[in-house]
């Protein structure tokens, strides 16, 4: 019998929030029982609520909490296949591996995330442009189905099903283990370059000779306008070889010292701490930092990858509104007249992003409801406005979705179903694949009834 | 050093296998469920590189826990540390017999076994993992709490005849923990994470701690109601 108690959940943005009846399966077949357990209702996998908006939230249904089936089950050092369960973190996974050399083979700007939300979003890293995808590196996953069954899917059984779920949004079923290849390294440091772009175009210079950098971003300030719009930092490294890595301790006690965040946000910062203002000063003083036009480092890869996990619940310095995230990709334009206008019509709105960062990606690209795409993307963190805010963002999709683009919905709370069938044409094809093996909908969430991805979706 | 761990399947117990892991020793993770303790083992030997052994127990097989605990130092070596981690809460129902054996007749009797295996080696250590529940009968959860109580009381005992063949016995009484036991209750109290409990546990085994309350503000909470008269507690809704 599945033990199912009522929480109140959120994603990363805290907003929307959502009630709904939760388990927390330790074993693997307390995940069948609880699908069968379900009284009916559908069903949505959560795993450590990174996601920023409704992705991994369902009313009226049920919530399989997967944080607690994270045992990870075998390990080849020969070639650096770890077959793990779903539940498993990237923080578990690099504390446990790096000191034997190896790291994850793509990050997202946070450690805090489970392998099953890092696959069914699809993420990407700063590495895109070299090493794609995390779906590029597992080779099999095991999927509980909508009919109770665990199905094994790689490239040779159940492809359509594998990439269905690729980037399918915990909307094929619950995955309770998978197989990814992590990626060798000599210490835990990356060696680094910070350089001082002037503007959007410098910008796109400086990225285009980044190519043999395995890992670029840049911070962007979106408050800046005119000539200095798209002025910001670019940081472009590589994990460091052997002989760039300070001497010291061994990498073992160094990986310790870094291993539990230094600051903490206890409560919900007042809902006017981040505001026009602030986000201003924090823009210019952010942009200051970097005085010499380049400047070389050897950088933990903590404060590289992660550099917000050392304040764990940073997003409750919004308040207790939450804030939205709003990410796109726009194809390559060599006047990039998209990136232009969203960033015209942010400053004019006067509706300014604390963080904001852009970033060229790679070739590859996956299909489905997969995000990465040739091109650039930006994102941008805005404090829950309201009305205003939501009015902006639609304007903003209208620019994505005409320049060919598409925004992530993995950080996604509002985008309406129509932009989303424009940007997202693979989308009818997924959803065949997604039918076949779950025709009644068992498997639903916030996002998926909103854009209409699931049976029974209101039209 | 090896280390057996009973009811593998329990957070608790599973990150006190995970504590003894990181420190180099070998572990043998027992439970009913061996498809689960084999996962637990093989995350053991992923996971800290560690020597992992998964095994089938069963606390009411008691003809059975003798063989049981040979069979352990046959694969694991002998047993250093032995942790009783498996326990029952009951549903409510009619399970009064199934409470009892499993918290006090089966943990009495997987202790002797222990205890057989331990004294003439002149060596090791058992951790009992009762309750606060034990420490006084409520009407919420007295079936299970006497278990614990009785349970208590048996490592009592046990440590006081096991002193002096150079035996540790530890109690660790248990405040609410964050595991499937509890998922979904309204405590109303701070819940200590897994983890925690096994850091605290590790810990106080190293200096042969007889008993602890854990979390510790637990020992207070404990007081208090233990002093409140017979009279005036059965009126109350506890
Ligand atoms: C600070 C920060 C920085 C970030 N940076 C990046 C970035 O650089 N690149 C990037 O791509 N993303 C980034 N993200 C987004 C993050 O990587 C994704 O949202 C990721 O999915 C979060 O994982 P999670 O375990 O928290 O999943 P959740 O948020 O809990 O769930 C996300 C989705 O995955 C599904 N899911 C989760 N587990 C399972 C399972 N076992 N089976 C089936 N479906 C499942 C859920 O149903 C839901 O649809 C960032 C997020 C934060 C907070
Ligand atoms: N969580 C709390 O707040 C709390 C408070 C006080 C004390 N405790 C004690 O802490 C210990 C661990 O409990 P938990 O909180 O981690 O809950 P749990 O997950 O329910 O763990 C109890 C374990 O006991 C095992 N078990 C039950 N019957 C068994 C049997 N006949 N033979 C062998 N194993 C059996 C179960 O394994 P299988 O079902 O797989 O056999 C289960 O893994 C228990 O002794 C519990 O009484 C917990």
């Amino acid at each position: 019998m599945t033990n199912w108690a009522d929480k109140e959940l959120w994603g990363w943005g805290r907003y929307p929030r959502v009630t709904a009846r939760c388990a927390r399966p330790e074993r693997r077949r307390e995940v069948e029982e609880a699908l069968r357990d379900r009284g009916g209702e559908p069903v949505l996998a959560h795993g450590l609520g990174r996601s920023y908006g409704d992705a991994a939230l369902v009313s009226g249904g049920r919530v399989l909490l997967t944080r607690r089936l994270d045992r990870l089950l075998e390990f080849d050092p020969e070639t650096g296949w770890l077959r793990a369960e779903a539940g498993v973190s990237l923080e578990e996974v690099i504390r446990t591996f790096v000191p034997r050399g190896f790291f994850p083979p793509v990050v997202p700007g946070t450690q805090f995330v489970t392998l099953g939300g890092a696959l069914a979003c699809d993420i990407h890293g700063k590495n895109h442009h070299v090493d794609g995808t995390f779906a590029d590196h597992v080779r099999r996953l095991e999927l509980l189905t909508a009919k109770g069954e665990i199905v094994v899917c790689d490239a040779d059984h159940e492809p359509e099903l594998f990439w269905a779920t690729v980037g399918g949004m915990g909307l094929t079923g619950v995955m309770l283990s998978m197989e990814v290849r992590l990626a060798r390294i000599d210490n835990p440091y990356i060696e680094m370059e910070s350089i001082r772009v002037e503007n959007l175009d410098h910008f796109f210079d400086v990225s285009a000779e980044s190519g043999g950098h395995t890992h670029t971003v840049s911070w962007i300030d979106c408050v800046a306008r005119g000539p200095r719009m798209g002025r910001g930092i670019f940081m472009r490294g590589r994990h460091a070889s052997s002989s760039a890595a300070p001497a010291g301790p061994g990498v073992g006690e160094r990986l310790k010292a870094a291993a539990e965040p230094i600051l903490d946000v206890p409560f919900d910062a007042p809902g006017w701490l981040l505001n026009n203002v602030t986000i201003r000063a924090f823009n210019e003083a952010y942009y200051r930092k970097q005085l010499k036009p380049r400047t070389n480092s050897v950088v933990h890869y903590e404060p590289f990858f992660f550099p917000l996990d050392f304040v764990r619940d940073w997003n409750r310095l919004y308040g207790p509104r939450g804030f939205l995230q709003y990410q796109l990709v726009v194809p390559p334009d060599p006047e990039h007249r998209a990136i232009r206008t969203v960033l015209e019509q942010i400053t004019a709105s006067g509706m300014g992003s604390f963080l904001a960062v852009i970033k060229e990606f790679g070739e590859r690209v996956h299909g489905g409801l997969s995000f990465p795409a040739p091109g650039v993307t930006l994102a941008l963190d805005f404090p829950n406005y309201g009305q205003p805010l939501f009015e902006l963002l639609d304007r903003l999709d209208d620019v994505v979705a005409e320049a060919g683009g598409r925004v992530y919905l993995c950080k996604d709370a509002r985008l309406k179903r129509a932009q989303f069938r424009r940007m997202y044409p693979a989308w009818e094809a997924w959803r065949a694949v997604r039918d076949a093996w779950d025709p009644d909908g068992v498997f639903q969430s916030e996002l998926g009834r909103r854009l209409g991805l699931v049976p029974g979706s209101q039209p | 050093m090896s280390v057996l761990i009973l009811g593998a399947t329990s957070r608790i117990a599973r990150e006190l296998a995970n504590r003894y892991a990181e420190r180099g020793q070998a572990v043998f993770v027992a439970a009913r469920d061996t498809d689960e303790a084999e996962r637990i083992a093989a995350d053991l030997r992923v996971r800290h590189g560690a020597q992992a052994v998964a095994g089938g127990f069963d606390a009411t097989d008691f003809d059975g826990h003798a063989a049981f605990v040979d069979d352990v130092a046959a694969a694991v070596g002998p047993i250093d540390v032995a942790v009783v981690a498996f326990g029952d809460m009951g549903d409510g129902g009619d399970d009064v017999r199934r409470v009892i054996e499993v918290n006090f007749t089966g943990a009495a009797s997987i202790c002797e076994a222990l205890a057989a295996h331990m004294a003439p080696r002149g060596t090791g250590c058992i951790i009992g993992i009762s309750s606060v529940a034990g420490d006084r009968g409520r009407q919420s959860n007295y079936l299970y709490g006497s278990a614990k109580g009785g349970f208590t009381l048996y490592l009592q005992g046990l440590r006081n005849r096991l002193f002096k063949q150079g035996v540790h016995v530890m109690t660790v009484k248990l405040g609410f923990v964050d595991t499937r036991m509890t998922f979904g209750m309204e405590t109303g109290i701070p819940i200590a994470s897994p983890a925690q409990v096994s850091r605290a546990v590790v810990a106080a085994a190293e200096r042969k701690v007889d008993a602890f309350y854990y979390p510790h503000f637990w020992r207070g909470i404990m007081t208090v109601i233990r002093a409140v008269p017979e009279k005036v507690f059965k009126r109350l809704s506890l």
